[in-house]
């Protein structure tokens, strides 16, 4: 790129300047573990929906799926309607009862379940698991989008992402980090609005092109291929559209830094209004990365030619808008997208360090034992830094494909594990330990594969892309039949603990 | 000026602790009926989450098949824009919406119903 990179380095600046402003304003008002870890489960509904929304909303929404959407067209569509969705899936069956339970990680939510020590070490491992193969996409895009907008060299976007990230996390947790997250939705709507408005202007002002008008007809998919909701179309097509609907749909309420964040809730009635207004801001938002991809269609069709669609809304912008208009919306966009690498990305290590924290550096290490505040450092310091050491060997693959993985192995370990939990009282710990090792290990090798093992054809290479439609009734089934066969009679603790699930706070019970 | 003192005012925060509430001994008892009423609650949550799912099942999720047995739709253009650039990537938000705010509103209802219920109960005492 020989375009200048002023107007990217301002934005990315600013970012990183209030967001370490905000975030050390928490710091000051961050004392205890429970502020650490739960923001003392005291942040309002609003503020934690935005929050939520700001946090959820990862470099995956925010370049990943305009990107798709230039490329693939109308089956990608897809995504952002089932990442959405999930928020409802979560609401209808999950939101009340898991604040209810009154843990602060799945594990605990396990163990307070089950009973069970060596069910909470398998969740444990589970998160951390699905918490790097998240953060290593975030990591690798943060490399290649600030390769792109400044000009630099691609090992710099992960070490700066991770650094900041962990000079945040360490510094305030959850307290300073929510309220950097609530400001970071409404800058990300702004930074992919504003844009696409003025785009959009120009757009009709030039009379409503179409790329053939523009003579740009090297696209790779026809018009009538772009607008097919399915991917591929025949069979392998339904199949690859139905098992992303199950991964977006499931995946949500198992994501590791999405139940974390339902804690910070003061009661049960409050996670389901957040959530309800959580799928109001994700629906806002996701109007938006369709304008880019069509836009993007127009004006910049080489992009996919070239495989650099994950670059689509930093660099439409400029395509579209001459000479300062266009370096001003370049230097919003580039921002945005920096704000949406470290939002997600400080989320996760949050959800994984407090993992970490609980259950490896908190431990009694040769005869020494850490503080929980020092222990939950610690914890952060491995959750970020292993991710960012594979990024940095690893840089590239495409974002959004990869998260969709880490959707897969949530919805194929945490939602069956959540759903029965919450709803079905004979689970047992044996069938919850058998359906998360089968859900894991299916969806964890699935992945591998399709990362490390690309190119494999035909429906070995459909079945792996996308694990879901396949892993996650293997996993609940499994889950089921192994509970039968070592049912037991119904602990009293399993009756107190479905008072505590699914009775109001206000009513004074005995919750165990 | 007056010789009057100012009036000493107590600053608080808000109640830390809610009053004390009526116990409600029928669900702590485990007693047949207070067992009955929980149960009753969970089955009728979990029917309104499943009824919640049924109609995102039938209304995004037969979406797929319909494009796949009809392949014609994907070229019919609704002011300009194909069918199912406005099938997936507008109308499914404001009905996402709609879905939870209804959820919601009928979630609260049902707990405040157990509420009731076990008031009425230990009232009867």
């Amino acid at each position: 790129m020989t375009a200048a990179v002023w107007p990217g380095a301002v934005g990315v600046a600013l970012v990183v300047v209030t967001t370490l402003g905000i975030g050390s304003l928490g710091l000051r008002l961050s004392r205890t573990t429970s502020d650490f870890m739960v923001a003392s489960r005291s942040v309002p509904a609003f503020t934690n929906a935005a929050a939520i929304s700001g946090e959820y909303l990862s470099a995956a929404s925010f370049l990943g799926a305009a990107g798709l959407l230039l490329t693939f067209g109308a089956d990608m569509l897809w995504y952002p309607v089932g990442w959405t969705a999930g928020y409802l899936v979560m609401l209808a069956l999950v939101a009340a009862p898991l604040r209810r339970s009154g843990a602060y990680t799945l594990p605990d939510f396990a163990e307070a379940r089950l009973d069970s020590a060596q069910v909470r070490t398998i969740c444990s491992v589970l998160v951390v698991a699905i918490g790097w193969l998240y953060l290593l996409p975030l990591f690798q895009g943060a490399g290649v989008t600030l390769g792109a907008a400044l000009g630099l060299p691609t090992w710099v976007g992960p070490a700066g992402v991770a650094s900041i990230v962990l000079v945040n996390v360490t510094g305030g947790g959850m307290r300073s980090i929510t309220l950097v997250q609530a400001f970071q939705y409404w800058f990300k709507l702004t930074a992919l609005l504003v844009p696409a408005m003025v785009m959009l202007a120009v757009w009709l002002d030039d009379g409503r092109p179409d790329a053939a008008a523009l003579g740009r007809t090297d696209f790779p998919t026809d018009v009538l291929a772009w607008s097919d909701p399915l991917a591929a179309g025949g069979s392998q097509g339904l199949y690859l559209t139905y098992s992303l609907i199950a991964a977006t749909f499931l995946g949500t309420m198992g994501l590791p830094h999405v139940v974390v964040r339902f804690y910070t809730n003061p009661d049960g009635r409050t996670a389901r209004r957040s959530t309800l207004l959580v799928l109001t801001l994700l629906g806002l938002f996701y109007l938006i990365p369709p304008v880019y991809g069509a836009l993007g269609r127009v004006y910049a069709p080489e992009l996919a030619a070239a495989g650099e669609s994950d670059l689509l809304v930093l660099l439409l912008p400029r395509l579209v808008v001459p000479g300062l208009g266009g370096d001003v919306l370049t230097g919003l966009v580039v921002a945005g997208a920096f704000a949406a690498f470290l939002s997600t990305s400080s989320g996760l290590a949050i959800a994984v360090a407090g993992v970490l924290g609980q259950d490896v550096t908190g431990r009694t290490w040769a005869g020494r034992r850490l503080g929980g505040v020092a222990a939950f450092r610690l914890g952060s310091v491995i959750a970020v830094v292993v991710p960012a050491a594979v990024a940095l060997g690893e840089p590239s693959a495409g974002v959004a494909t990869t998260v969709g993985l880490a959707f897969a192995m949530a919805a194929s370990t945490f939602a069956p594990l959540l759903l029965l939990g919450i709803w079905w009282r004979p689970l047992t710990p044996a069938g919850a330990a058998a359906g998360l090792v089968t859900g894991g290990v299916g969806s964890g090798l699935a992945a591998l594969v399709t990362l490390y093992l690309d190119g494999t054809a035909g429906w070995v290479g459909v079945l792996t892309a996308r694990p879901a439609l396949w892993s996650i009734p293997l996993a609940t089934a499994v889950m089921v039949v192994v509970s039968l066969l070592t049912r037991q009679p119904e602990a009293p603790h399993v009756r107190r603990f479905m008072v505590r699930l699914h009775t109001p706070e206000a009513l004074d019970l005995d919750r165990g | 000026m007056t010789a009057e003192r100012p009036q000493r005012v107590r600053v608080t925060g808000p109640p830390r602790r809610r009053p004390p509430r009526p116990r409600t001994r029928e669900v702590d008892a485990e007693s047949r009926l207070g067992s009955l009423y929980v149960r009753a609650l969970v089955r009728e949550q979990l029917w309104l989450g499943v009824r919640t799912l049924g109609v995102l099942a039938i209304g995004l999720g037969t979406l797929p098949l319909l494009f796949w047995a009809l392949p014609w739709l994907a070229g019919v253009r609704l002011l300009g824009i194909a069918l199912p650039w406005w099938l997936l990537g507008v109308v499914p938000y404001p009905l996402l919406v709609l879905a939870a705010w209804r959820f919601v509103w009928r979630a609260e209802r049902n707990e405040d119903t157990f509420a009731e219920l076990l008031r009425e109960l230990d009232d009867e005492r």
